[in-house]
C-alpha cells in the first residue's frame, strides 16, 4: 500500500511539478502566517510579528526546498535537468554536435545494418514452424573419391528415401525433393519455369500448410495417378491474379496435363530455393534401384531426438537399405560398402545458410573495428571540447556540484550524443538494408527476409549506449577530478599543454591507426584474392562475348532420342546463322553453371579391372561438336567430335587433359585409348584443356566428354539423347535486344513450343562464381574505406589542435629564427611517429589475426608480403598529408601576433 | 548537520506528530504549536524538519491530509492519522516506553 502510495504521490508530483510546489509554498505561508498572528496576540507590532515569525521559520527557500527535495521523484528531476542542460550545451556548438552526431551515426549505422543480416541470416530461426526440429539428410561418402564438392556429400536416392521413410525410428517425417525446370505449354507464349519435384513427407516435415486447396495427398505421390501440380505464390499472382477459382483447374508442363491442388503461401521457400511450380514425385518401387543419389532429403526430428541419435538410426538402416534393393542382376551391393556412407545429418540452417555465415561473421567483426575507430575518434573531440570547457565545469565545482553530479552531467551529454547518432543509425541502416536487398548479392541466402527488428533495434540501442559510456566515460573523469581549481586559476591563457592529456589522445590516435591498419590489411588481402582469382585460366576465353541459354526438349513432345539430337542439331544451324554470330555449340551445363553434372567411374583399358577396387568417379558431360571450340576451350590434342560420329553412333569420346594424364602420363599418348562405363568400350578422340568447372576457385575437376546421343547415356544398352542443354553462342551482340529477339525467333522457327530460359552470358555466370569473394571484398573495402576516413579525420584532428595549443610556442620559435620548414617538419614528424608506433602495431595484431580469415583467401597466404608492405606504407603517406595540413598552417603563424594576443 | 543527531530527532519528531494527531486532525502550525505546549518547550520543532516529516509519513501512507477551513475561515492543510498510523503510533509508544525504562533502569543503576 505505502509502497503504491510512494509511486502514484511521485508520479502526480512528477506531472504537475507546479501544483505540487505551490502545495509546499503555500502551507510554508500558512505556517509562517500562523505564526505571525500569534506573535500579534502576544502584542508585538505588526512589523515586529512578521519579523519574529520569519527569524523563528528560518529562510523559507531553504524550507520549501527542504521539502521539495523529498521523494524518489527528486532523482528524476535533476536526470531531466541534466537532459535539459546537455541538450542546451549541444545545442550551443552546432559545429561539434553536428560533427559527433554524423560520425556516431555512420559507425553505428553500419553496425546495426551488417548485425540485421548477421541477425536475419544466421541468427533467426527459419521461416518454418519449430524449425529447431528440422535437419537435412547429409551424408559423407569418403570412399567414393571424385564424386562431389564435399560441402553437397552424397544424396539420397530413391531407394533410400524409402528405406529411411518406412524403417526410421527417430523421424516425425522425412522426404527427398530436387530442383529442375519444366515448361509450361498451352498459353500465350511457352515459358520455363522452375520446379520442384517432392515425395511425400517434404511438405509435412516443413510443416507449412497451402493457404488455398491442399497438399499433395499420398494417391498424388502414385504412378500413374491423376497428375496434379501445387503452384508458388508468386506463380498464382503472375499467371492467375491471385484468383481463388484456380483449385481444379488445369495447366500443361512438360506437354502434360496436371490439375492445380493448392497454392503454397507466400514467402515460403523450399529449403533455399524458390520456386514456381511443385510436382509430386512419383517413384515406381517396382523401377528403382539402389543408385541415382540425386535427391536432397529432409527431416523433423521426433521431439527430444538429438542429431546424435537419428545419425545413430541412419547408420543401422544402411545396410538395410543395401540389402533390400539392387543396382539390377549380377551387380554387387556390397560395393556400397567401399563407399563408406556415414550419415551426417545438420540442422536444416546450416543447409540453408551454407558458407555465408563465415564471411558475414567476419564482416560483422570488422566493422565492430570500425565502430571501435568511430569511439576513439569520438572520445578525441570530446577531450579537445571539454577542455574548452574547464573552465566553465570549476565554475560549476565552485558553486557547490559535486564530482558525481560534474560527471554525471558530461556522461548524460554523451549519452544524448549516443542515443541521436543512434536514431539517425537506424534511419541510416534502413536505408542501406533496403539497398542491399535491391542489389540482391546471389551469394546471400535468407535475402528476403532481411530486415530491422526489435533485436536490431534493441543491438542499436545497446551499442549507442555502451559507445556513448565508452566514450563519455574518458572525458569526464578526466576533467572532473581535482584538477577543477587549478583549471580556473590558470584559464584565459593558451598555457603550454598539458603533457598527460596529450598522452591521451596521442595513444587513441595509434589505436585508431592500429585497427585501420587490421582493417586495410583485410581489404588488401581481398583484393589480392581477388586478383589472383581473375588470373587463374578458367578454360574458356572472353566469356563477355558468350551468350548462354537452357533448352529443354520434353518426351511428351518428341519422344524419340534421334529427333531430340537432330532437333538440337537444326536449333544450332539456325542460331549460327544469326548475323554475328561466329560459333554455336551445346552441352548438358555450362562452366559455373551450377547445374548438378553426372558421374560415373569409367574403366581404362589395361589399368584397372572392375572388381578388383574401387575406381574413383569422373564428371560426365554431353557435349556438342563445336561447344569446346565456342567456349574457347583448347583441345590439346587429337580432333573434337563430329555430328557424324554421333550419328553413326560411334563410339568416340573426349576427356581432360588432367584425367588423360592421370590415366595414360600425358595427352598425345591417349589418343587412341580405349575405356568403358558399363560393357561398351570407348575410344578417345580427342583431349581437352581442364576447364574450372565448379568455379573459379575450386580444382578442374576430370572430366570425360561425351556425344549429346549415346547408347548408355541413362543405364547400358538404350540410345539416349540428353534433353535439357544449354547453347553457348559466341558473338560481340550478346546481350542486347535485337539479338535476344533472333535468337528466340530462329529456335521457334525450329519448334514454338521450346521456350529459352536462364538467358545470360559466360560473364554472368564467372563474376556469380566470384560472388562471394566480391561481397566479401566490397564490404571490406567499405569498411577499410570507412576506417581509413575516420582516422585520418583523426590524425588532422590531433595536429590541428596540438598547433592551435602551441601557437605561443611556435611565435616564440620564429622570432627566434626557426626556418618555417622545420616547423610543418616537426608537426609531420610528431604524426608519424604516432602513425608509425601504430602501424607496427597493427601489423602484429594483423600478422594474428588473418588467420581467421584464411577460408576466404584464395592463392594467397594470410601473411601476404605485398599486403604487408605495401598497406603500412600507404596509411603513414596519408598520415603524413593529413597532418601537412595543419602543420603548414602552424609555420604560417606570425609571431608578433600571437605573441601580443593575450 | 551531524547525522546521528538528525536520526533521533526525526525518531521522536514522527511519534511526537503521530501523538498529536491521534487526538483530533490538525494543520501544521498547530501540530508546532501543540508539541511545543504539551511539552512545555522542551521540544521546539523546526518547520522545515516538521513540514518534510508530514511529506515522509503522508508517503509511508501513516497520514492522509486535506486542504480545509480552519476555524478562521482561512485554508490550512490538515493531517490526520490513517488506521496505519494509529498501528505505527501503538507500535512506537510501546518500543519507546520500553527504551525509556531501561534507559531509566540504566541511569539509576549508575547513580
Amino acid at each position: 500500500m505505502s509502497f503504491w502510495r510512494q509511486i502514484t504521490r511521485g508520479i502526480r508530483t512528477l506531472t504537475n511539478r507546479n501544483a505540487a510546489d505551490k502545495n509546499i509554498s503555500d502551507e510554508a505561508q500558512h505556517f509562517l502566517d500562523q505564526s505571525t498572528a500569534e506573535f500579534s496576540a502576544r502584542g508585538f507590532s505588526p512589523e515586529e510579528a512578521r519579523r519574529a515569525a520569519k527569524i523563528q521559520m528560518g529562510n523559507l527557500t531553504t524550507v520549501k526546498e527542504e521539502v521539495r527535495s523529498y521523494g524518489w521523484e527528486n532523482l528524476v528531476d535533476t536526470f531531466l535537468a541534466d537532459i535539459r542542460y546537455g541538450a542546451r550545451q549541444l545545442r550551443r556548438n552546432p559545429g561539434f554536435t553536428a560533427i559527433t552526431i554524423l560520425t556516431l551515426a555512420l559507425g553505428i549505422g553500419a553496425n546495426t545494418a551488417v548485425f540485421s543480416v548477421v541477425n536475419s541470416v544466421l541468427l533467426k530461426p527459419l521461416a518454418y514452424p519449430k524449425s529447431e526440429e528440422l535437419v537435412s539428410l547429409h551424408q559423407d561418402a569418403p570412399g567414393a573419391p571424385g564424386l562431389f564438392s564435399v560441402s553437397d556429400g552424397l544424396r539420397l536416392s530413391p531407394s533410400m528415401y524409402f528405406t529411411y521413410a518406412e524403417q526410421n525410428r527417430t523421424f516425425q517425417s522425412l522426404g527427398v525433393w530436387t530442383a529442375g525446370t519444366a515448361n509450361v505449354t498451352g498459353q500465350a507464349e511457352a515459358e520455363q519455369v522452375r520446379t520442384v519435384e517432392i515425395t511425400d513427407g517434404v511438405l509435412q516435415t516443413l510443416g507449412v500448410s497451402p493457404i488455398i486447396g491442399r497438399l499433395f495427398s499420398s494417391e498424388d505421390q502414385q504412378p500413374r495417378s491423376a497428375e496434379t501440380v501445387m503452384l508458388s505464390y508468386g506463380y498464382w499472382q503472375r499467371h492467375f491474379g491471385g484468383d481463388h477459382s484456380v483449385v481444379g483447374r488445369k495447366i500443361i508442363v512438360d506437354s502434360q496435363l496436371r490439375e492445380i491442388v493448392g497454392v503454397m503461401p507466400r514467402g515460403f521457400q523450399l529449403v533455399n530455393t524458390d520456386f514456381d511450380l511443385i510436382l509430386p514425385l512419383a517413384f515406381d518401387r517396382g523401377k528403382i534401384i539402389l543408385a541415382q543419389f540425386g535427391f536432397q532429403g529432409i527431416a523433423r526430428l521426433k521431439p527430444g531426438i538429438t542429431i546424435a541419435e537419428a545419425n545413430a538410426d541412419i547408420t543401422r538402416m544402411v545396410p538395410i537399405w543395401m540389402h533390400s534393393w539392387t543396382n539390377g542382376p549380377g551387380t554387387n551391393p556390397l560395393f556400397y560398402l567401399t563407399w563408406q556412407i556415414s550419415p551426417n545429418l545438420r540442422p536444416l540452417k546450416l543447409q540453408v545458410v551454407g558458407e555465408v555465415g563465415n564471411v558475414l561473421w567476419i564482416l560483422m567483426a570488422t566493422i565492430g573495428i570500425v565502430m571501435l575507430i568511430t569511439c576513439a575518434n569520438v572520445t578525441n573531440l570530446l577531450l579537445v571540447r571539454t577542455e574548452a570547457r574547464q573552465q566553465e565545469l570549476a565554475i560549476r565545482a565552485a558553486l557547490g556540484a559535486g564530482w558525481w553530479r560534474i560527471v554525471r552531467a558530461l556522461l548524460v551529454e554523451s549519452l544524448l550524443l549516443g542515443l541521436i547518432g543512434g536514431a539517425l543509425a537506424v534511419g541510416l541502416a534502413y536505408e542501406g538494408l533496403k539497398l542491399l536487398v535491391a542489389l540482391g548479392p546471389d551469394s546471400l541466402p535468407r535475402l528476403a527476409e532481411i530486415s530491422l527488428d526489435a533485436r536490431s533495434l534493441a543491438f542499436t540501442l545497446a551499442l549507442s549506449l555502451l559507445a556513448a559510456l565508452l566514450f563519455g566515460l574518458i572525458p569526464a573523469l578526466k576533467y572532473a577530478g581535482s584538477r577543477i581549481s587549478l583549471s580556473l586559476r590558470s584559464a584565459g591563457r593558451t598555457s603550454s599543454v598539458n603533457r598527460e592529456r596529450r598522452g591521451v589522445r596521442s595513444l587513441l590516435v595509434i589505436a585508431q591507426v592500429a585497427l585501420a591498419l587490421i582493417l586495410l590489411v583485410s581489404a588488401g588481402l581481398m583484393i589480392r584474392t581477388f586478383q589472383s582469382l581473375r588470373n587463374v585460366e578458367p578454360g574458356f576465353t572472353h566469356p563477355e562475348h558468350l551468350q548462354v541459354m537452357r533448352i529443354s526438349i520434353p518426351a511428351s513432345l518428341i519422344p524419340e532420342s534421334v529427333r531430340v539430337t537432330r532437333m538440337q542439331n537444326d536449333i544450332s544451324e539456325k542460331l549460327a546463322a544469326i548475323p554475328g554470330v561466329t560459333n554455336v555449340g551445346f552441352a548438358t551445363e555450362m562452366p559455373m553453371e551450377g547445374i548438378e553434372p553426372s558421374w560415373d567411374a569409367i574403366f581404362a583399358e589395361g589399368k584397372t579391372s572392375q572388381n578388383d577396387e574401387n575406381p574413383p568417379l569422373r564428371m560426365f558431360k554431353n557435349v556438342s561438336p563445336g561447344y569446346l571450340q565456342t567456349e574457347g576451350t583448347k583441345l590439346i590434342a587429337g580432333r573434337d567430335l563430329t555430328w557424324t560420329d554421333i550419328y553413326d553412333q560411334r563410339r568416340n569420346a573426349m576427356v581432360s587433359e588432367n584425367l588423360a594424364r592421370e590415366l595414360w602420363g600425358t595427352p598425345s599418348a591417349a589418343i587412341g585409348k580405349r575405356f568403358k562405363e558399363f560393357s561398351a568400350w570407348w575410344e578417345v578422340v580427342g583431349i581437352v584443356q581442364d576447364v574450372r568447372e565448379n568455379g573459379v576457385n575450386e580444382k578442374a575437376p576430370a572430366i570425360v566428354y561425351w556425344p549429346p546421343m549415346m547408347e548408355g547415356l541413362f543405364g547400358p544398352g538404350k540410345l539416349d539423347a540428353v534433353r535439357s542443354v544449354s547453347y553457348v553462342l559466341r558473338s560481340d551482340r550478346t546481350s542486347t535486344a535485337n539479338f535476344l529477339s533472333e535468337i528466340r525467333h530462329a529456335v521457334s522457327s525450329v519448334n514454338s513450343d521450346l521456350p529459352l530460359t536462364s538467358v545470360r552470358t559466360m560473364q554472368n555466370l564467372y563474376d556469380h562464381s566470384l560472388a562471394r569473394t566480391s561481397f566479401a571484398l566490397v564490404m571490406l573495402a567499405i569498411a577499410g574505406s570507412m576506417a581509413l576516413a575516420i582516422g585520418v579525420i583523426g590524425i588532422y584532428g590531433v595536429i590541428s589542435y596540438t598547433v592551435s595549443q602551441r601557437t605561443r610556442e611556435i611565435g616564440i620559435r620564429l622570432a627566434l629564427g626557426a626556418q618555417q620548414n622545420s616547423i610543418t617538419r616537426m608537426f609531420v614528424q610528431h604524426a608519424l611517429v604516432l602513425a608509425g608506433i601504430g602501424a607496427v602495431i597493427g601489423l602484429a595484431a594483423a600478422f594474428g589475426l588473418m588467420r581467421l580469415m584464411s577460408s576466404l583467401l584464395f592463392g594467397i597466404s594470410p601473411r601476404d608480403p605485398l599486403t604487408y608492405t605495401i598497406v603500412p606504407i600507404v596509411l603513414l603517406m596519408v598520415a603524413a598529408f593529413a597532418s601537412y595540413l595543419p602543420a603548414r598552417r602552424a609555420a604560417a603563424v606570425d609571431p608578433a601576433n600571437t605573441l601580443r594576443a593575450d | 548537520m551531524d547525522d546521528q543527531t538528525t536520526d533521533v530527532i526525526q525518531g521522536t519528531l514522527d511519534m511526537l506528530i503521530l501523538k498529536t494527531l491521534s487526538l483530533e486532525p490538525m494543520h501544521g502550525f498547530g501540530i508546532s504549536r501543540r508539541i511545543e505546549q504539551i511539552s512545555r518547550g522542551v521540544f521546539k520543532v523546526n518547520p522545515g524538519s516538521l513540514l518534510t516529516a508530514f511529506q515522509r509519513l503522508e508517503r509511508a501512507g501513516l497520514l492522509d491530509s486535506e486542504w480545509r477551513e480552519t476555524d478562521n475561515s482561512r485554508r490550512a492543510k490538515f493531517y490526520n492519522l490513517t488506521r496505519a498510523g494509529r498501528k505505527q503510533l501503538e507500535v512506537e509508544t510501546t518500543d519507546w516506553t520500553r527504551r525509556v525504562a531501561a534507559v531509566s533502569r540504566l541511569l539509576k543503576t549508575e547513580a
